[in-house]
């Protein structure tokens, strides 16, 4: 067996053995602590915790669509950049025209951020008075 | 002895430095969560733990058995299943990118050729934590801070990998050891200064450190996503917190501050001296700074930083092309 060879393989059990202790010692920190903690009861102890006060209705409720628009702007942008990863990597072997195409493709990208800002996308603070009221998001 | 041959010998050395490599990881997690208390009153001109041990250094092993034998509750309102796995993946996925932190020329667990996207990979998986944990908690000031969380991670997340692409692009690989081995010459903090901020505030806000740390809020949300949490899987989602910023400081090093390059020192010292400085200023910027406001921290990384990360690795690009193009 060559060195080479060696090497990889004893990279490889080392990365297995990595990930195995790694999980191993999740499940014995979450088993160890479920056997040997105490257990009490109490009348108001299966409430969830709201500061003292009695709560109302449960935690599956509505909450603001602000949070769905970052998840799609995230997708739309993180995918991009894996596009940019790609021409990172190999930006001496594809030269000059492969720049050209990245400047193109972030130029895109940076207009699409403009046009997400200037529409209020990326606006979190109530709208202030007098502001123009062609923003679409409303909390 | 005939069955230990030189193959054996070399799979038994990396087995046994992936093993150290781990206990050192989780030690340090565990170490910190001493020393932030410590430095912190060191800073705020108080004492911090000093009573258990010579400097309050036992005060670790005190903790750690206190939450051992903490009631180990599951709300009866929670989704068992998630709620369990939460802290699991909390401190799982970061553990997990220690293994492609080169940290001497012949220590590291693996050298793997897509290293940096593996740590993206895992940083990618750590949102589950939040969002699975403050959801299956089944309160409304877990689900708040939940979605808070997972918001400003994944805003934080867009731009981190981009900070790192010029450094990807000036060592041309995005392995680990190649890109510590490009820096023999000059470390990429001057060239990359701005990769190097832009890095520097998203590991902080993948962290959830201060002053990204909205998932905790208090004064707000009562502690957001770990509410429900108690005993050991609070303790889990907090290594998991102080592992990460290990972990972050170790990344900076290798990827900006040339790994374990240094003069006379071994190379071990170098890496180790600069991942605690690192460290220790994530504990300054705890001490330092007040919590800004959530939308004033999501147009920090929508408007400022992702612009600057685009702009940045574009003026790289050119300035490769101009002053390295291949073969030259």
């Amino acid at each position: 067996m060559t060195d080479e060879a060696t090497a990889l393989i004893a990279e490889y059990w080392a990365v297995g053995l990595f990930t195995i202790a790694v999980f191993t010692l999740c499940a014995l920190m979450i088993g160890a602590a479920s056997l040997l903690g105490g257990r009490s009861y109490g009348r108001s102890k299966s409430l969830p915790f709201e500061s003292g006060v009695v709560g109302t209705g449960n935690a599956r409720q509505r909450f603001s669509v602000k949070f769905y628009l970052v998840a799609m702007l995230f997708v739309i942008f993180d995918i991009e950049a894996v596009f940019l990863f790609a021409w990172a990597v190999s930006v001496r072997e594809v030269g000059w025209e492969g720049f050209a195409g990245a400047a193109v493709f972030i130029f895109i990208l940076l207009a699409g951020l403009i046009y997400d800002s200037r529409v209020g996308a990326l606006e979190w603070a109530p709208r202030k008075r007098g502001q123009s009221p062609d923003i679409v998001t409303d909390q | 002895m005939s069955w230990w041959t030189p193959q054996v010998e070399a799979i038994a050395f990396a087995l046994f430095q992936a093993l150290v490599i781990l206990i050192a990881a989780v030690g340090a997690g565990a170490l910190l969560t001493m020393v932030e208390r410590r430095l912190l009153g060191l800073w705020q001109d108080r004492y911090g733990p000093n009573r258990v041990g010579p400097f309050g250094v036992l005060q670790i092993l005190a903790d750690m058995l206190k939450i051992l034998f903490k009631e180990d509750w599951i709300p009866p309102f929670a989704d068992r299943t998630f709620f369990v796995l939460a802290p699991a993946i909390a401190m799982a996925s970061l553990l997990l990118s220690f293994m492609i932190i080169p940290i001497t020329p012949s220590w590291g667990v693996a050298d793997l050729h897509i290293g940096l996207l593996f740590f993206f990979a895992m940083a990618g998986i750590n949102v589950y934590a939040v969002l699975f944990g403050g959801w299956s908690s089944g309160n409304k000031y877990a689900l708040l801070g939940a979605m808070r969380a997972s918001a400003q991670t994944l805003s934080y997340e867009v731009f981190m990998g981009l900070s790192l692409m010029g450094v990807v692009a000036m060592a041309g690989s995005f392995n680990m050891r190649e890109i510590v081995a490009a820096q023999e010459t000059i470390w990429f903090i001057v060239p990359q200064f701005f990769g190097f901020c832009t890095f520097l505030v998203a590991g902080i806000a993948v962290t959830h450190r201060h002053p990204f740390d909205q998932p905790e809020a208090e004064q707000e949300l009562a502690d957001g996503y770990h509410i429900e949490y108690s005993g050991m899987k609070w303790g889990m989602f907090f290594i998991g917190e102080y592992v990460g910023i290990v972990l972050v400081s170790a990344l900076m090093v290798t990827l900006f501050l040339g790994g374990w390059h240094g003069p006379w020192l071994p190379p071990i010292v170098w890496f180790l001296l600069k991942t605690t400085v690192f460290v220790g200023f994530f504990v300054l910027l705890r001490a330092a700074l007040p919590r800004p406001r959530y939308d004033a921290v999501m147009s920090f990384g929508w408007k400022i930083c992702l612009p600057l990360t685009l702009i940045n690795l574009l003026v790289t690009g050119a300035l490769i092309l101009v002053f390295s193009p291949a073969g030259g």
